[in-house]
């Protein structure tokens, strides 16, 4: 799963156009709203758009949103959990 | 009524940014305007987070507002009390442009947000904490003459004691420039008067 934390640090970076952060600066476990990279309500849409692009995945349950989306981490799990299924 | 006066000028042209008609930084000509606008924003210290997240008009706008408005005294002035009137005559095409590649796969909601050119103002309020009149004109030229009436109406008939007026234009080939004035009733060097809205074009 390390290897997928590390490609989606570059692909959040790309997608979100965060382009004063490295990706070492991305704390895997970290908030990635509020506190943490500070985004907001269209970064959640476009990683929503991210996951469907690069994985074919897609959110089923909105209200699940917040957790898969919380850090780099728990989406990494929710990917790995949900590729190719 | 009081005359009104222009307190600075900004103007963003050719890799070049001008204060006051004085040349004040630059980049190569061959730069392309998304690192001319890096380029202005990591040399004038701009911290903003959300600086990269725009669209090129509003990093025009944004950039050329963040000049105007620093080391200025809002001393007894309020954010209701500052208007933006600006205008330009791609409006935001070129963010359109952008936009309609992604439909043919899924459509961009961070793209879709700048498919309006008066997202710059609000983009402008946010930062320097504006809350007064905006508006946004497409216009083919810029109309000095129009937008100084307006202008002058503003601070005739409402609360207004500071604008923010002029010229954001990006187009489809990425040819950009800004003429932004600072407008108050505190003296300055030159009267507002439409003859004192000077902007010429590179691009016609």
């Amino acid at each position: 799963m390390n290897e997928l934390i590390e490609k989606l640090k570059t692909q959040l970076i790309e997608q979100l156009n965060l382009e004063d952060i490295e990706p070492d600066e991305i704390v895997a476990n970290e908030a990635l709203f509020g506190d943490g990279l500070c985004l907001d309500s269209i970064d959640a849409l476009e990683i929503i758009v991210l996951l469907e692009k690069e994985y074919n995945i897609k959110i089923g349950n909105p209200k699940e949103g917040k957790e898969i989306m919380y850090s780099i981490e728990s989406l990494a799990k929710f990917i790995t959990e949900n590729k190719g299924k | 009524m009081n005359k009104l006066y222009i307190n600075k000028h900004v103007k963003l042209l050719n890799n070049t940014v001008y204060i006051d008609q004085e040349k004040k930084f630059s980049v190569e000509s061959d730069e392309n305007f998304s690192s001319f606008a890096k380029s202005v924003y990591k040399n004038y210290e701009i911290k903003y987070s959300k600086f990269y997240k725009m669209d090129a008009l509003c990093k025009l706008g944004f950039l050329s507002a963040d000049l105007l408005l620093r080391d200025l005294n809002r001393e007894n002035i309020l954010p209701e009390e500052i208007a933006i009137i600006t205008a330009n005559s791609s409006s935001s095409l070129h963010t359109d442009k952008n936009y309609q590649k992604t439909l043919s796969e899924i459509p961009s909601p961070a793209v879709f947000v700048y498919t309006l050119p008066n997202i710059v103002s609000g983009e402008i309020s946010i930062k320097n904490n504006i809350k007064g009149e905006s508006l946004f004109f497409i216009q083919d030229k810029f109309d000095t003459k129009f937008i100084s009436e307006y202008v002058k109406y503003l601070f005739e008939n409402t609360n207004t004691k500071l604008c923010i007026t002029g010229w954001i234009e990006i187009n489809m080939n990425e040819d950009y420039q800004t003429d932004l004035y600072l407008i108050s009733k505190n003296e300055g060097s030159l009267e507002f008067i439409e003859t004192n809205l000077n902007v010429t074009y590179n691009h016609e």
